[in-house]
């Protein structure tokens, strides 16, 4: 039962990275980015592909970035210079990098096997069994990229670019090129969705050309589970809430499985799940005005 | 400071929607002037002022600011010697970030934005002095979200913003259209002090004659795309309403009902 719950928390705090590069799309830069169903699975493959190719778990990740922030920036500039609308930029970039990860790995399915990922070598470094090592190194991960988000959306560049995800009219009257901002924006977006893959298939043992189906529900997911529980106050508040958000998808989801819902229904759970908290507000000012009525 | 020669815009081109918002028009402001521009819906005063700030490009014709050709630069690029206001509160700022980093973007106006910590030492202190001069109790609201702002607020924050860093130009586009007549009053004589203060080279469009009469050392007036008056000086300080408004009705066939009540 313990063992359950340090994997839970890992897995929250693992995926957190991919829901923290949603939540700079959908909410920071308002781009409803699809492209995350094809950068994750893309950051595994690279990963994968690296690491079976003798090249170190932590070179994986790296790859995993740089896949990740390649695909950002092909549909950023779809996005802002072929103005091609934003979910539909982003369909278009999945879709492509569905046929490049299949040429990346040469098949649908690498397994990682017997061989060296960032989880074995945390539990050499650690001195702990796989559950509590990958419980340390998601944490490690998460606090990492929740201070480089924290950082960077405090620098000059950081702020401009969510304050172009506001009001693009007006960051071009105070000078701002705005279509490089969501440039750069989705490349972290994507940078970090493509390491959540790289991380992901080193802790599941495989890299899978299908992994990244329902990648976008799940970031949104913990986006919006976050926002409801702990607002949107500031910036900082946000960020935290996504990690949350992420912790608790992944408790929900280890709760009804132990419940005896079938696993082939997660995905199923998750989009009725999603839809619920985002007819929340909805629902609520119906309920209030009635209660005003009575 | 600002000299406009023979610009031209046509909207839609060769639909049946084909809409010529400038025609041939020129204009030059010296140094310090505050011109103030009225004309009835559709006159262009909008389109002049966004070909100015580069909304879009103009399809003849030359913009120099400050001796420097804009014509062909893009909207970023230009903003470093431009200042604007819109007329919508909303647009001026970005509503889910706090007051203080609303200031802190529109300090760096023009400015490449770089990779080191947004603020610097000085600026809170600095930004609390600044709002305490707009005198609407903003200066312990720093690290309020600005969509919690009344619309003046807005207004008024806008104002600094676009005035912090000394534009060449400032570009007001009927700031006080959507408030009260008090806010408005309060803001609009905020407008002139700074613009006073700094000696900015201002361009106002306004419905209200009134208020256009009483701001500044020049007035034009537009019709169908054109300058078809133009007051300086002692001509615009002794202008009366009556007059103008007679003006007005010669030069334009249908005359909007808000510059009658204004």
């Amino acid at each position: 039962m313990m063992d359950l719950a340090v994997s839970t928390l890992a897995q929250g705090l693992m995926w957190s990275v991919l829901a923290v590069g949603v939540f700079l799309s959908f909410r920071i830069l308002d781009v409803p980015d699809m492209t995350c169903e094809g950068s994750f699975p893309l950051g595994a493959a690279i990963a994968a592909t690296m690491i079976t190719s003798g090249f170190s778990p932590a070179a994986g990740l790296a790859g995993g970035i740089g896949g990740g922030i390649a695909a950002g920036i092909i549909t950023g500039l779809l996005y802002t210079k072929l103005k091609i609308p934003a979910i539909l930029s982003g369909i278009l970039s999945m879709i492509a990098i569905y046929s490049v990860n299949l040429h990346i790995m040469g098949k649908a399915n690498i397994p990682l096997l017997r061989v060296d990922t960032v989880f074995t070598q945390a539990s050499q470094i650690f001195h702990l069994n796989m559950t509590y090592s990958s419980f340390a190194f998601s944490l490690v991960l998460a606090a990492l990229v929740g201070l480089f988000m924290y950082w960077f959306f405090g620098t000059e560049l950081g702020t401009a670019i969510r304050a172009t995800g506001f009001n693009e009219q007006m960051m071009r009257a105070q000078g701002v090129n705005t279509d490089s901002m969501i440039i750069i924006g989705l490349l972290i977006s994507n940078g970090l969705i493509g390491l959540c893959g790289a991380v992901v298939a080193q802790n599941n043992g495989f890299a899978d050309v299908g992994m990244g189906i329902g990648t976008i529900v799940i970031g949104l997911a913990s986006v919006i589970i976050g926002e409801v529980l702990l607002g949107t106050g500031s910036f900082k508040v946000s960020l935290m809430s996504v990690v949350v958000g992420s912790i608790l998808y992944r408790i929900v989801i280890a709760v009804v499985l132990y419940l005896g819902m079938p696993p082939n229904d997660l995905k199923l759970f998750t989009a009725v799940l999603v839809t619920a908290a985002l007819a929340m507000p909805l629902l609520k000012s119906h309920l209030d005005i009635r209660k005003e009525a009575h | 400071m600002l000299n406009v020669s023979h610009i031209s815009k046509t909207f839609f081109k060769g639909t049946p929607d084909e809409k010529k918002a400038l025609q041939d028009l020129s204009l030059t402001l010296e140094t310090g002037d505050f011109c103030t521009v009225v004309g009835s819906n559709g006159a262009g005063k909008s389109t002049l002022l966004n070909s100015i700030a580069g909304a879009f490009y103009v399809d003849s014709g030359h913009i120099l600011i400050d001796g420097v050709e804009v014509t062909r630069m893009a909207e970023f690029r230009r903003a470093k010697y431009i200042g604007r206001v819109f007329q919508d509160p909303m647009k001026g700022t970005a509503s889910g970030m706090w007051l203080e980093e609303n200031l802190i973007l529109a300090a760096r106006r023009g400015e490449p934005r770089r990779l080191c910590w947004a603020f610097r030492k000085n600026d809170h202190e600095q930004f609390r002095q600044m709002l305490a001069g707009l005198d609407l109790g903003l200066e312990d609201r720093l690290q309020t979200q600005i969509g919690l702002l009344s619309g003046g607020q807005r207004q008024a924050v806008t104002l600094l913003m676009a005035t912090m860093k000394k534009p060449k130009i400032l570009l007001l586009d009927e700031p006080t259209a959507a408030l009260d007549p008090k806010t408005a009053a309060k803001v609009l004589s905020l407008t002139d002090s700074i613009v006073k203060e700094n000696h900015l080279t201002t361009l106002m469009i306004t419905h209200n004659m009134k208020d256009a009469l009483r701001y500044g050392n020049r007035l034009i007036m537009m019709n169908s795309g054109r300058i078809v008056a133009d007051y300086k000086g002692e001509e615009k300080q002794n202008l009366s309403i009556e007059s103008l408004l007679k003006k007005f009705e010669e030069t334009s066939e249908e005359v909007s009902d808000r510059i009658i009540l204004g």
